[in-house]
């Protein structure tokens, strides 16, 4: 029932506000929407909590701990976002840069965007996975090309055309994984189900199944981000309004791999090796590092934070490509806090580059100055990303360093080192955007800190206490993923 | 229908395909181009048809019909609408090096049968010897993507790889479960309006569909 709402709720809205987005209340109508989503959400996580796993219509929704965290991180980001996206679209609009039909397709699209995202959250089928995470990239094509701009219309291209390849070749990977449960399970709608595979997994094909997951890792991974297949990544992020950059790099990265996990679930059963997370941890590594030695040659803040976003889901990919319960509960907790800490920085960003009007980072100057808030909200989110502690990232890298160093010592010297390099290049051009001289005017509307504020409070307080009840939960879905 | 008469048709439809794919890739019209696409609809429309008869699979006829109205006929109908409104109905593209296209997409079979031989093997369809071309298919329109400049062959060339990838569901499995066959051609669908409406944007701000004007976001 919960999942009917889940789903419902942003469905509906989206084509609620396809009719009613361009009145002067349809960004409020879009927080209400994004709201009752996440109240969905909650109530699910409750219960899943409570009763443990559950499949619904049919079996052809499935729910446990490691997607109900999902489940409720998606909803809750897409809450805040649609409540920043409030004054940030409205400045935009004052700025002349989107007219009113715009701001339709706008809100519309990011409820359904929201809608695919869960609904490839909660599907319990392989194939309706892969049509969810298409009809996700569908929906933000042209979020990216919302301002029209030569640029953005080349950005949103690109992101078009590579995760459209992309994600054909986790088609043909989704087809491979069928062919070999065809063999065990039948054929039929049955044997894309998850939960049927997972209590098969063992008797899969391991040739086929290795195969299959060869294709699903570079599709699904080309939408992770993972490099060399992240040149769609940052050109969309540095396009698209922030509340789409927000949610692009705040959610769909995670969902994406999601996917990847799901089917290395089934790979490691089949095959009884470790190719699926061997795989994984290279992936992983070389996101790592080409995206830190491409941060220090950026100049535009958006993209610099999008490859701040690749290298944050390299690690994550490195975390559940080593298995085992602590790095699968620190890769966990990293999704988690990177989700929250990169939506508040790019947020801030957002409201900084609207007072300044550029996004080229030697022309924003003295945020502190002209508005304390963004500055900080700035300063702090970006001590956050960078793994400072107390933040939550801080936890989560130390976790994933230390278990890197157990088990794969090599390893740790070049996480470390791509790591200072990262931290060397973010806070050498944050900190004089944030400090500095500045004569700038304020922004025609309040901008939305409260959101940023929320999401780095999260971020500390999982860096100093874990609850009991959210650390039970990590541990339940660490348990589910590693074996 | 018999067994074996029902796999040479399959074989033969399928080797129509790979052809198929070939004129594609050395297609410099627009126009032929489409036509080019709507015809693999066709075969793959039979090709389908055939299958389901020989092995009584019903979902099948489904997916055939699906196949039928969306490849052969709405999407080939779109995208003449598209070239009529956009102007380039009669747009020629310069392709360098035929020839050398042609050979990298030989070796791009070769490569494809060696890729699909372990499937085959395990395979038990009727259909199996055909993975080789389906995948080859695939292949070769993903090197038509990457040899076209211009923004409506490159989509043709994406439109034509998901059809390798339908070719190679039916030829491995029978084809996937109805509902994730109807999710795909829903998202399919969805994709071409999308891209239309994005046509447009393109061509109001470049004055083109040339892709060659938009190779501008790079990392230097």
């Amino acid at each position: 029932m919960e999942i009917l709402w889940l789903l419902g709720m942003p469905l509906f809205g989206g084509i609620f506000l396809a009719t009613v987005g361009c009145r002067r209340f349809a960004p409020e109508v879009n927080a209400v929407f994004s709201f009752a989503t996440f109240i969905a959400a909650a109530v699910l996580t409750t219960r899943i909590i409570n009763d443990g796993p559950i499949t619904a219509f049919d079996e052809q929704f499935f729910i446990d701990s490691f997607n109900v965290f999902l489940v409720a991180l998606t909803a809750f980001v897409a809450f805040t976002t649609s409540l920043f996206s409030r004054p940030y679209m409205r400045i935009e609009q004052h700025h002349g840069r989107l007219t009113i039909n715009m701001l339709r397709l706008y809100h519309s699209m990011y409820q359904l965007f929201t809608f695919t995202m869960l609904l490839a959250l909660t599907t319990n089928n392989m194939g309706i996975m892969w049509v969810a995470m298409e009809a996700a990239t569908l929906t933000t094509v042209l979020l990216v090309s919302l301002y029209r701009t030569p640029a953005s219309l080349e950005a949103a291209w690109k992101y078009f055309i590579l995760c459209g390849v992309g994600i054909a070749q986790a088609l043909f990977g989704t087809i491979l994984l069928y062919f070999a449960a065809e063999r065990v399970l039948g054929p039929g709608g049955d044997s894309l189900l998850w939960t049927h595979l997972n209590a098969v997994k063992t008797q899969l094909e391991p040739t086929v199944l290795s195969l299959a997951f060869v294709f699903l890792l570079v599709g699904y991974g080309t939408k992770v981000g993972l490099a060399p297949l992240h040149n769609w990544l940052p050109d969309a992020h540095a396009e698209g309004p922030t509340p789409v950059s927000a949610v692009l790099s705040g959610l769909l990265l995670n969902v994406a791999l999601y996917a990847v996990v799901r089917s290395k679930v089934l790979a490691d059963g089949a095959l009884g090796t470790n190719f699926a997370g061997n795989l994984m941890m290279g992936f992983g590594l070389l996101s790592v590092v080409v995206a830190a030695f491409f941060l220090s040659r950026q100049k535009d803040v958006k993209r610099m934070f999008a490859y701040s976003s690749i290298e944050h889901m390299g690690l994550v990919t490195f975390a559940f490509g080593m298995g085992g319960a602590v790095a699968t509960f620190a890769g966990l907790l990293h999704m988690t806090v990177h989700s929250l800490t990169k939506s508040a920085i790019f947020f801030a960003v957002g409201h900084a580059t609207q007072t300044t009007g550029t996004q080229l980072m030697e022309n924003i100057r003295g945020l502190i100055k002209q508005s304390p808030t963004i500055g900080w909200g700035l300063m702090l989110g970006t001590l956050a990303i960078l793994g400072m502690p107390p933040f939550g990232v801080f936890a989560s890298e130390f976790l994933i360093l230390t278990t890197a160093m157990h088990s794969h010592p090599w390893a740790t010297p070049i996480l470390l080192l791509a790591l200072g390099v990262a931290f060397a290049s973010i806070f050498a051009k944050v900190q004089p955007m944030v400090f500095g001289e500045t004569d700038l005017p304020r922004l025609p509307h309040p901008p939305a800190l409260v959101p940023v504020f929320v999401h780095l409070a999260l971020v500390l307080l999982l860096g100093l206490f874990i609850p009991p009840y959210l650390a039970g939960w990590y541990q339940q879905a660490a348990a589910l993923l590693g074996k | 229908m018999s067994v074996s008469l029902s796999g040479q048709l399959i074989n033969l439809l399928a080797a129509l395909l790979l052809l198929i794919a070939f004129a594609m890739l050395s297609q410099r019209r627009v126009l032929s181009l489409i036509n080019l696409f709507a015809w693999q609809g066709v075969v793959l429309t039979i090709s389908t048809l055939v299958v389901a008869m020989s092995t009584q699979q019903q979902h099948l006829y489904y997916s055939a019909a699906l196949t039928l109205v969306l490849k052969v006929i709405i999407l080939p109908w779109i995208l003449h609408r598209l070239i009529r409104k956009l102007n380039v109905k009669w747009d020629v593209e310069t392709l360098i090096n035929i020839p050398t296209t042609m050979l990298v997409g030989i070796m791009l079979v070769i490569f494809a049968f060696n890729l699909a031989l372990p499937i085959t093997q395990l395979a038990g369809t009727i259909t199996r010897s055909t993975l080789g071309i389906a995948i080859a298919i695939v292949l070769l329109s993903f090197l038509m993507m990457l040899t076209r400049r211009k923004a409506i062959p490159q989509v043709i060339g994406f439109l034509a790889m998901e059809n390798g990838l339908f070719f190679a569901a039916t030829s491995a499995t029978y084809g996937m479960p109805l509902v994730v066959e109807l999710g795909i051609a829903l998202d399919v669908l969805v994709g071409m309006f999308i891209l239309g409406i994005f046509f447009f944007q393109i061509r109001e701000t470049f004055d083109s569909l040339d892709l060659r004007h938009m190779e501008k976001l790079k990392d230097e």
